[in-house]
């Protein structure tokens, strides 16, 4: 049975009351929202690129424990990424946060096939345990994929 | 007379489940009331012994399954005083009973130029088929606003009202627990030639529900919230009403003739309800309402706000500033309803970490966005009570909202 030690890790509570690069960014950072539309949570990612690397990432919005640690974790390890590494680093993540991989592979594995250290963002990984809160969990992450996504769109047209 | 809810509570089988080996604490009952076996048995029951099309059948067992969904139509009719049976109509569930309003009478009624009036209060289901509508007709949405206590702001309400042709509100808000002064806000209304509905979802499973006496033209509700199964909802209009309306969805059941050239529209209140209805779940709402009946819905209701009483005195004493309640401070002037926000958790970790000792209460918007953006807040945590609440859920609710402080306000 899976107990809310495995879900509220210290670490996680930690990001939670002191969450780090929140804020908002000036244009022409990019940004962009994502919404939780079952709880009303709200994430709004802000990306500076400069060379195609993310020099500056900050994060607005509201919600709970999990989305913004998740959210404050996602920005440390991301900032100084350049896109692809940045892709790499979400791919991982998102393998974490498959509920079916992480119940194939058992209990307590490290949850990634890759070779990404994810380091503090492993204390994410009993959020599977507790399918509603994977949302919360990937809210901002989705949020950062739709951002790089425009930013690329942006790129193309120009 | 007090009500026993240690006696209410062993007719709630789900209510006796313990979940690692701790018991149920059910308390998101304006989210989805708990059903009574009489309920369980009568929808059963339907299925074991009675069931065969309605309307149609020419032996006895149809005319038996007839009776059954027309003796609840009849129950529906007393519970809430309508004129008559006809003026009771089943939907699947208040949602649509609100959509069948505003895609036949708001259709017919309303067009460019247009203003109807709703409330800050309004849960989604009274606020998005509007918004659906108004997109088409180019009609102008206008909004109470609520004051600092909840209650509706009827400062400038002849304004708002004035060449308006609905007035759309919640009888009691599922997220505060106001109650609306219906009658007040109808009687004005109706001076000024609108026409009044009231969404009694939250409001007829917990106070004495009389449409006459309120005065509204419609009404709507909807079945699991009042210990009736889900899959049935109703809505109530006046009868003169529902006469010059045209019909909702179309198909068997609705019609009285159909040639190639056309259909003429079955008499009421059959005239909205196409096709085969939810029979079962009328067995089950007809058996909801004799057992809301039998215990009484005043006794209810002052169970309710003797309830209410407590576990405000509770959260305050407990927990004090810590805590945001929201909605009226008066138990007299709202239902079983709290929500609050609590400093340093957010409403979906509180949530979290009552269901770890099976408390269950709502987190989130509740459906109600505007109201929330209103409130100023993403989400709140939501407690509702019904008649098989006491004090010894207030009890397990305290105790773990002192759990929830001790893991998130170090």
């Amino acid at each position: 049975m899976a107990s809310l030690d495995d879900l509220y890790k210290e670490i996680i509570l930690d990001h939670y009351r002191s969450p780090r690069n929140q804020g908002e960014l000036e244009p022409p950072a990019h940004r962009c929202e994502g919404f939780n539309p079952l709880c009303g949570d709200e994430v709004i990612v802000f990306v500076s690129l400069i060379n195609q690397k993310i020099e500056e990432i900050k994060i607005g919005g509201q919600g709970c424990s999990i989305s913004q640690a998740s959210a404050s974790m996602m920005t440390e390890i991301i900032k100084g990424k350049s896109i692809s590494e940045a892709e790499e680093v979400i791919h991982a993540f998102k393998e974490m946060m498959d509920i079916y991989e992480s119940e194939l592979s058992g209990e307590e594995t490290d949850g990634t096939s890759s070779s990404i250290d994810l380091g503090d963002l492993e204390a994410l990984q009993g959020v599977v345990k507790y399918p509603v809160r994977i949302k919360c969990a990937t809210l901002a992450w989705n949020t950062l994929t739709q951002s790089i996504n425009e930013i690329q769109n942006i790129d193309d047209s120009l | 007379m007090t009500i026993d809810v240690a006696e209410i509570k062993k007719d709630f089988p789900v209510l006796q489940r313990h979940i690692n080996g701790k018991p149920l604490v059910y308390l998101d009952s304006a989210n989805t009331s708990q059903k009574p076996v009489s309920v369980m048995d009568a929808m059963e029951d339907y299925y074991r012994q009675f069931n065969a099309n309605v309307h149609r059948g020419s032996y006895q067992l149809a005319n038996e399954a007839t009776a059954i969904l027309e003796g609840s139509r009849d129950k529906v009719t007393s519970f809430i005083n309508a004129n008559s049976r006809q003026e009771v109509v089943f939907t699947k569930n208040a949602t649509e009973a609100m959509n069948l309003i505003s895609n036949t009478w708001g259709r017919e009624h309303l067009t460019d130029g247009d203003a109807i009036v709703l409330t800050e209060l309004e849960h989604h289901a009274n606020i998005v088929p509007w918004q659906m509508l108004a997109s088409e007709k180019n009609f102008e949405i206008r909004w109470i606003k609520i004051d600092d206590n909840g209650h509706l702001d009827l400062s400038d309400f002849d304004q708002l009202i004035r060449g308006a042709k609905l007035l759309s509100f919640a009888a009691m808000s599922n997220v505060l627990g106001t109650f609306t002064p219906v009658k007040e806000l109808t009687n004005r209304a109706q001076e000024m030639g609108l026409t009044v509905h009231a969404d009694a979802s939250q409001y007829t499973p917990h106070t004495k529900t009389d449409v006459q006496d309120m005065g509204i033209d419609f009404l709507t509700f909807t079945g699991h919230k009042l210990l009736g199964p889900m899959g049935i909802g109703v809505l109530w209009g006046k009868e003169s009403l529902l006469e010059s309306m045209p019909p909702f969805l179309g198909g068997g059941e609705m019609i009285l003739n159909v040639t190639k050239e056309g259909f003429s529209t079955n008499e009421l209140p059959w005239k909205f309800e196409a096709g085969t209805p939810m029979v079962a779940e009328a067995a089950g709402l007809g058996a909801a309402i004799d057992y809301l009946s039998d215990i009484g819905m005043d006794e209810i209701r002052n169970h309710e706000i003797d309830l209410t009483d407590y576990a405000l005195q509770c959260l305050v004493s407990e927990f004090g500033e810590t805590m945001s309640i929201f909605g009226p401070k008066n138990s007299l002037e709202r239902g079983g309803v709290i929500s609050f926000t609590f400093d340093g958790a957010h409403p979906h970790d509180i949530s979290q970490v009552l269901d770890e000792d099976n408390i269950c209460i709502r987190a989130g918007h509740h459906c109600a966005k505007p109201l929330m953006q209103v409130l100023n807040v993403g989400a709140t945590s939501r407690v509702s009570m019904y008649l098989y609440n006491d004090r010894s859920d207030i009890d397990a609710l305290v105790s773990g909202l002192h759990k929830v402080r001790d893991l998130f306000i170090p």
